[in-house]
């Protein structure tokens, strides 16, 4: 299969009708190649090797995914302290593969699919066997599902640095690169939903519909939205089915959605999971999880439209995105609430143990976007935030604050129980990780909000004559103090990361760091009143 | 499975699912969530009867307050304009230079010079209109077409060079590498040089001094101090449109450059351009 496919790249390399499309089917060439020197080094052709058990979970490609997960994590991190460093300093744009243009996407789409993406799969593919007490329905299928998706981030990727795009936020890769996506998640889906079939529990654990509902809705989502029609099936130009006003609202129809069911409905899903297993409590309550995922996933659907206030997008439609996004707040709080309350009766665990303060801060991080968000939506308040850092610091806060959070502490959680140890190499680190992280994002949310709403500000000011007071490239000089701490926040997260990666390794090499443990003495001291 | 249990620390019976060790309080939902919940519900079915929102086959809902984004923008842009008019059409009824006479129209017209001119100026003449090398600086009173209101005027009104508008300025320098050895292109620079006490060396004045006059002076002026109906700028104040020193001033000599500026009495109208003229005349060199 792999050479079989290295052999089309090569075909496809040689019709190419553009050096781009020639450029990524050798990439895509080298990389199937490889692979296939790979496996077929690993093969025993000799057949005496004793069968494999079938009989356990299947947890080859998670312990890839989980190392991955931290690589694109820290990767993602970096790019983006290196845009924000652009932003600030335009020197540092070095033409033409490293200018902002292009290192944007690539940071966008490095932490969102690459690292987030990992970590939902990864994570989903974890929870959907031991919620289920069943194996994965298929090792090949699984294999190809995981690292199928990692080709599609490598393609991805390089496609952002050779300039490739179709222009779509959140979905820049053309169509060729889509096609095969959509190749990868009808695979999952089968996968996820094949396991859920042969389950031997006889309900579906929630942590599952959040997963099922996230892999559904972007399978709908992606394909949608990258309609388009390709100039050739050697070019790398396509042109999309929609214009217009319609080609935007179906665009940020996708975007918010891949914000709802990639970014929240995958995401609440984990906390699902590890939020209780790390907190050694029942779910606070069945019945609102239930209420809260359909609503949640009922409304969020149709909040698109306010991506597009104010624009050529007609007032109903505008009022539609509006009203949604206000009535998604519970909805959404609706998770929190029951992340939060898991809690009750071992809150003393945020003094001793740091993944579960990580596991809090991310459903706090995800109660306080969830609450922007809504607020945002609201047209008074979007003339004055759209198109500024404000977006920027409310993404920021979601994506570093639950999206990070919630995957930092799913790895921690998963490291020692896929290799085998007994505990991490080091809680400390795990403590310094929380804190580094933290007050990266509380420093990045802050400065972004100032930034934001100084840009909104200076934008809409007029003098008593009625004139507009400042150029645009006035506010652009004010900012500049933020973009700079912007930077700092972000790179305070990197570090965090780093230290992150570190432990995995070190934990994965199986040592354990000489350390005093975390917060025994007040333990003994301090007993919650109940 | 399927066996309910209280919990020991909630007292909440669970719902006796249990999956991989993780169990489910049947709490109910909290009342506040709840209610909150309904309440945007109430909400947003309000909003929808009040403003535009449900799709018909052709249009939509209007909504009883009769809201239109677009309606309310037109409303918005009339109203500024209805602010401006009565200044506006003082302005555009009379002659540049007399804005100046009165000290209301003057204050509006800076406000509003300037605020045109972070848009459409900026970008070439830099953000405090001190220029940059081939744009002038507006800020000091060497001006290559005219310094008084009036010429500025006409200056933004027709640009520079433009070609599109039949009255723009033109003025064009003969490219004297074509027809001078380089020996007198060096002269005659070092001599331009020498004006303005800039850099130079004595051997060459003799020879470029003559040379300018025979060359120069019908344009730049027997002072070298420029002729602005012909666009020849001043060489004698140490301001250099194409940067100063012997090297620069041969390069222009030899092969020169000739900035263009676009015309824009018809883009922006002509109230706009005047107060352009008045701001640009306020910010300093103004004759």
């Amino acid at each position: 299969m792999l050479a079989f496919g290295a052999v089309l790249s090569l075909l496809a390399a040689g019709f190419a009708q553009d050096v781009l499309f020639q450029t990524h089917a050798w990439v895509v060439f080298f990389a199937l190649a490889l692979s296939t020197i790979y496996v077929l080094r690993k093969v025993d052709f000799a057949g005496d090797a004793a069968p494999v058990d079938k009989s356990g979970y299947f947890d080859d490609p998670i312990r890839a995914g989980v190392i991955l997960t931290t690589f694109w994590g820290v990767v993602g991190f970096l790019i983006g302290v290196i845009a924000a460093l652009q932003l600030a300093f335009p020197v540092l744009n070095i033409e033409p593969y490293l200018n902002f243009g292009r290192l944007r996407p690539l940071h966008t789409s490095a932490v969102i699919f690459a690292f987030g993406g990992t970590a939902l799969i990864t994570s989903s593919l974890y929870v959907v066997q031991r919620t289920t007490s069943a194996r994965l329905i298929s090792d090949g299928l699984t294999q190809f599902v995981f690292w199928g998706y990692q080709l599609f981030i490598l393609m991805a990727a390089t496609g952002y640095l050779l300039g490739i795009t179709q222009g779509r936020e959140y979905a820049e890769p053309e169509w060729y690169v889509d096609l095969w996506l959509t190749i990868v998640w009808v695979g999952y889906l089968i996968l996820f939903m094949g396991t859920l079939f042969k389950r031997k529990e006889p309900h579906i654990y929630v942590a599952n519909w959040f997963y099922l509902a996230f892999i559904f809705t972007i399978a709908l989502l992606h394909v949608v939205n990258n309609l388009a029609m390709p100039v050739s099936p050697f070019s790398i130009k396509s042109y999309s089915a929609f214009a217009g006003v319609q080609d935007a609202l179906t665009q940020w129809w996708y975007g918010h959605n891949a914000v709802g069911f990639f970014l929240t409905a995958g995401f609440l899903g984990m906390m699902y999971y590890f939020m209780p297993k790390q907190a050694e409590r029942p779910v606070y309550s069945y019945r609102l999880s239930i209420i809260h995922f359909w609503s949640l996933i009922f409304m969020y659907i149709w909040a698109g439209p306010h991506h597009l206030h104010y624009t050529a997008l007609p007032d109903w439609a505008q009022t539609l995105g509006m009203v949604f996004s206000i009535m998604l707040w519970m909805p959404s709080w609706g998770g929190m609430i029951n992340g939060l309350m898991t809690l009750s009766g071992a809150w003393d665990k945020l003094r001793t143990d740091p993944i579960i303060r990580m596991m809090v801060i991310a459903v706090a991080f995800y109660g306080m976007s969830t609450f922007e968000g809504p607020m945002m939506s609201i047209k008074a308040v979007n003339g004055l935030s759209h198109y500024t850092d404000w977006t920027i610091g409310h993404v920021h806060s979601g994506a570093l604050g639950w999206v990070g959070m919630i995957s930092f502490g799913m790895i921690y959680f998963l490291v020692p129980r896929l290799w085998g140890r007994d505990r991490l190499y080091s809680m400390r680190m795990v403590n310094w990780h929380f804190w580094l992280a933290t007050l990266g994002i509380v420093v990045y949310a802050a400065v972004m909000w100032v930034s934001g709403i100084t840009q909104g500000l200076m934008w809409r000011e007029y003098d008593a004559e009625g004139f507009l007071v400042y150029s645009f490239a006035e506010t652009v000089a004010a900012l500049k103090p933020y973009y700079i701490l912007r930077a700092v926040g972000g790179a305070m997260y990197l570090v965090g990361g780093l230290v992150m990666a570190y432990n995995v390794y070190m934990t994965i090499k199986g040592k354990t760091r000489n350390e005093k443990p975390i917060a025994v003495a007040h333990v003994a001291t301090a007993q919650p009143a109940e | 499975m399927s066996k309910k249990e209280i919990d020991e620390i909630s007292g909440v019976e669970t719902t006796g699912h249990e999956w991989d060790g993780i169990k489910e309080l049947n709490t109910p939902m909290p009342r506040w969530w709840l209610w909150t919940f309904y309440g945007t519900i109430v909400w947003a079915v309000i909003y929808c009867i009040l403003y535009p929102a449900i799709p018909l086959i052709n249009g939509a809902t209007p909504g009883i307050l009769g809201y239109s984004s677009r309606a309310e923008l037109a409303q918005n842009v009339a109203a500024a304009d209805e602010a401006k008019q009565e200044f506006v059409s003082q302005i555009n009824d009379m002659e540049v230079g007399a804005v100046l006479d009165n000290s209301d129209l003057t204050r509006f017209a800076v406000a509003g010079g300037e605020s045109a001119y972070k848009v459409y100026c900026s970008q070439c003449h830099g953000a405090g209109a001190e220029g940059a090398v081939g744009f002038p600086n507006l800020n000091d009173d060497e001006w290559i077409w005219g310094g008084t209101i009036d010429e500025i005027y006409a200056t933004i009104s027709h640009g520079v060079r433009y070609e599109a508008d039949d009255d723009t300025r033109v003025g064009e320098m003969p490219a004297f590498g074509e027809f001078w050895e380089r020996d007198q292109v060096r002269a005659t620079a070092h001599y331009v040089a020498s004006l303005s006490g800039d850099e130079h060396d004595e051997a060459y004045l003799e020879e470029g001094k003559t040379l300018f006059e025979e060359n120069c002076t019908a344009c730049h002026g027997e002072d070298a101090g420029g002729i602005a109906e012909l666009g020849a700028p001043s060489l004698n104040d140490a301001i250099w449109l194409y940067g100063g020193g012997v090297e620069a001033i041969s390069a222009q000599i030899n092969n020169p450059q000739h900035g263009a500026m676009p015309a824009w009495q018809e883009r922006l109208g002509d109230a706009t351009v005047k107060q352009l003229a008045v701001y640009v005349h306020s910010l300093g060199g103004g004759q």
